[in-house]
């Protein structure tokens, strides 16, 4: 890869919009917190804590520009990730 | 260090070339360096966890209280476990041998980030300061065990909070390391150096790395949530704030099993260094082991939780643990087989490095085939937190990553120095450092069976003579240890010989650089066409 001619392909304005997107999505994480939702309050912070990851990943991380073998590696972390959550919860829910 | 009284020495990355010998150590980015640094930073770590250990054997050698009252005893095996773990085993082989032999073994003439390398160093060292002060500042010693268990660890006055964070910074300087290695390896594989034509110790180090970045953040966030309990009252772990406690162990462990595949996977790539160069024949099942390093990544990721079958996790994760713990046998089983394979009809010269890898081998074997009495459900029940557990561990640990890295250490010793060793005294060095081993371990097998609790600083009379023996085998690995780092520090730098550029007849690219290396490693870099064991 010829990284000496490889220009910023993500603009200032792309960078401002995700910034203010993550910022609206920290509210909501916070406000969700003053409503009584139950055991529904953590599956929406974790909700709204994926669709932050998802987008710091695609556009900070420039993961969208990322060759496909980039992408694949990630995406085995998350596989590996959710299969720990998985065998975890064997133990919580045959307890 | 080597004297500097030949032309390779001269020329080597030993030499300071004018500069100021103490800032162009601590502040090089050449990855010998950086190695170099590492290697003498564990070893003094060694040697401190060492004494504590020597300590414990010395209390244990009779019943009744001997050199040390039980809170003592307590603080000693924390820091103990501390120190060997997070500041000896876990950087180990990868960052002393992967830091120096890594590049050269690819073709490369440093590591991706050689300022992100030389950081990792420092936060290792800030981290180590952190974990020694914890033993003196605040109030008292940590008596939790390295492991940390909550709620324990929550409520105990003594200075867990400072011990937890030398751990979490000691973790980022894993990280840093196994990220830079990830990004050599792909990055930096000289031309025509294909992943199946990569030797088998870079191997090992890529799928260590791997483990090193997706573990090491899971352990750091959960010792964060130690403090956060102790300081702020938070429950994560505490039932009494609505915590729970099997939380930890889930935590830590997700982390702390995959940790011992980040002690042993190098191990095991530098001995698949060594075999062929003494069996003079090429690897069996290259493949096999390269791949092997990987599926013991990645199975090693599920298996924690056979360390709490007591615990009371519920007994469908039980049995699958159980499970997966016999699977992940296998590919270290594949390991074995192909190094005695290769071994096989080999022209085989018995030189230091390879005793230390045949002994390398035969104490993994028993080392790994009793995890499997503890990877058991049934026979876990019985054997669950005695010392054969702390038989079983040292045997995988001393016995395999630290024999692995005398190995190593004997091999590459000429490469790193320049100067040749007294193979001789480093012959009888071996010898008294394996029967000791044996001594000190292997009646802890027996003891644990019998019912001797780990971690305990007195015992019934039952229990005198294992416990005598093994203080025995203490005082006797410590003399063949002190006889070993004697001949690799004093008598080779007063009388050693110039090594050769390639003492043993290896292969691989690191035999074809002067001895030591030049600084920047290769004049021009190699390109790559066969196989790194042809013999």
């Amino acid at each position: 890869m010829d990284d000496k001619n490889k220009k910023h392909i993500t603009s200032y304005q792309t960078y401002g919009i995700v910034l203010v997107g993550l910022l609206i999505l920290t509210f909501i994480s916070v406000g969700v917190t003053w409503i009584e939702l139950g055991p529904l309050t953590v599956t929406v912070a974790l909700l709204v804590a994926s669709v932050k990851v998802f987008i710091v990943l695609t556009y900070f991380m420039h993961l969208k520009y990322d060759s496909l073998f980039i992408k694949l590696m990630v995406a085995g972390i998350f596989i590996l990730f959710a299969v720990i959550i998985v065998i975890t919860f064997l133990d919580y829910w045959f307890r | 260090m080597a004297k500097l009284d030949t032309p390779a020495l001269e020329q080597s990355f030993l030499n300071n070339h004018g500069k100021n010998p103490i800032r162009a150590w601590l502040f090089s980015t050449d990855h010998k360096r950086i190695g170099i640094l590492y290697l003498l930073s564990i070893g003094f770590f060694f040697l401190v966890g060492g004494l504590l250990g020597g300590l414990m054997r010395i209390e244990l050698i009779a019943p009744g209280e001997t050199i040390m009252d039980p809170q003592t005893y307590n603080g000693v095996f924390t820091v103990h476990g501390l120190i060997m773990i997070f500041l000896v085993v876990i950087p180990g082989l990868s960052a002393v041998f992967g830091n120096f032999f890594l590049p050269i073994l690819i073709g490369a003439r440093d590591v991706a980030f050689p300022k992100l390398n030389l950081l990792s160093w420092w936060l290792y060292i800030f981290g180590a300061i952190l974990a020694i002060s914890s033993q003196f500042l605040g109030s008292g010693a940590p008596d939790t065990g390295w492991t940390f268990y909550a709620p324990y660890s929550t409520e105990t006055g003594s200075n867990v909070v400072l011990a937890v964070f030398s751990a979490f910074v000691l973790g980022f300087s894993s990280i840093l390391t196994g990220l830079n290695f990830i990004v050599t390896v792909h990055r930096m594989r000289a031309p025509g150096m294909t992943w199946f034509k990569m030797p088998l110790f870079p191997w090992s180090l890529y799928a260590t790395a791997w483990i090193q970045v997706l573990a090491t953040p899971i352990v750091g966030v959960t010792f964060l949530m130690i403090v956060a309990e102790r300081l702020f009252q938070i429950g994560f772990f505490d039932p009494s704030l609505g915590g729970d406690p099997l939380l930890y162990q889930h935590l830590f462990w997700i982390y702390s099993h995959p940790a011992v595949y980040i002690m042993i996977l190098p191990a095991m790539g530098v001995v698949t260094e060594i075999i062929p160069t003494f069996a003079k024949k090429h690897i069996f099942g290259y493949k096999a082991i390269a791949l092997s390093s990987l599926a013991i990544a990645a199975v090693g990721y599920f298996v924690w939780g056979h360390h709490m079958y007591t615990a009371g996790m519920s007994g469908t994760a039980r049995w699958f643990f159980s499970f997966l713990t016999f699977i992940v046998a296998v590919p270290s089983a594949i390991k074995v087989f192909n190094w005695v394979a290769t071994m096989h009809k080999g022209s085989i010269t018995v030189r230091t490095p390879f005793l230390y890898t045949l002994a390398f081998i035969f104490l993994f074997m028993i080392g790994g085939l009793t995890g499997l009495w503890l990877g058991a459900l049934a026979t876990n029940v019985h054997l669950h937190d005695t010392a054969f557990v702390v038989a079983h561990f040292h045997y995988i640990i001393f016995g395999g990553m630290g024999f692995a890295f005398f190995a190593g250490l004997h091999y590459w010793y000429p490469k790193m120095f320049g100067k040749m060793y007294d193979e001789k005294l480093a012959n009888v060095a071996f010898v008294i450092i394996f029967i000791g081993f044996n001594l000190l371990y292997f009646p802890l097998f027996i003891i644990g069976m019998q019912g001797m609790p780990r971690r305990y600083a007195d015992y019934l009379p039952e229990y005198t003579g294992g416990h005598f023996w093994s203080t025995m085998g203490a005082i006797v690995l410590i003399t063949g240890a002190l006889l070993m780092i004697y001949n690799l520090i004093i008598r080779t730098r007063k009388k050693g010989t110039p090594a050769e550029m390639n003492p043993w007849g290896g292969k691989s690219l690191e035999w074809t650089l002067e001895s030591p290396p030049k600084e920047h490693n290769f004049d021009e870099i190699p390109t790559i066409t066969e196989n790194p064991y042809n013999y």
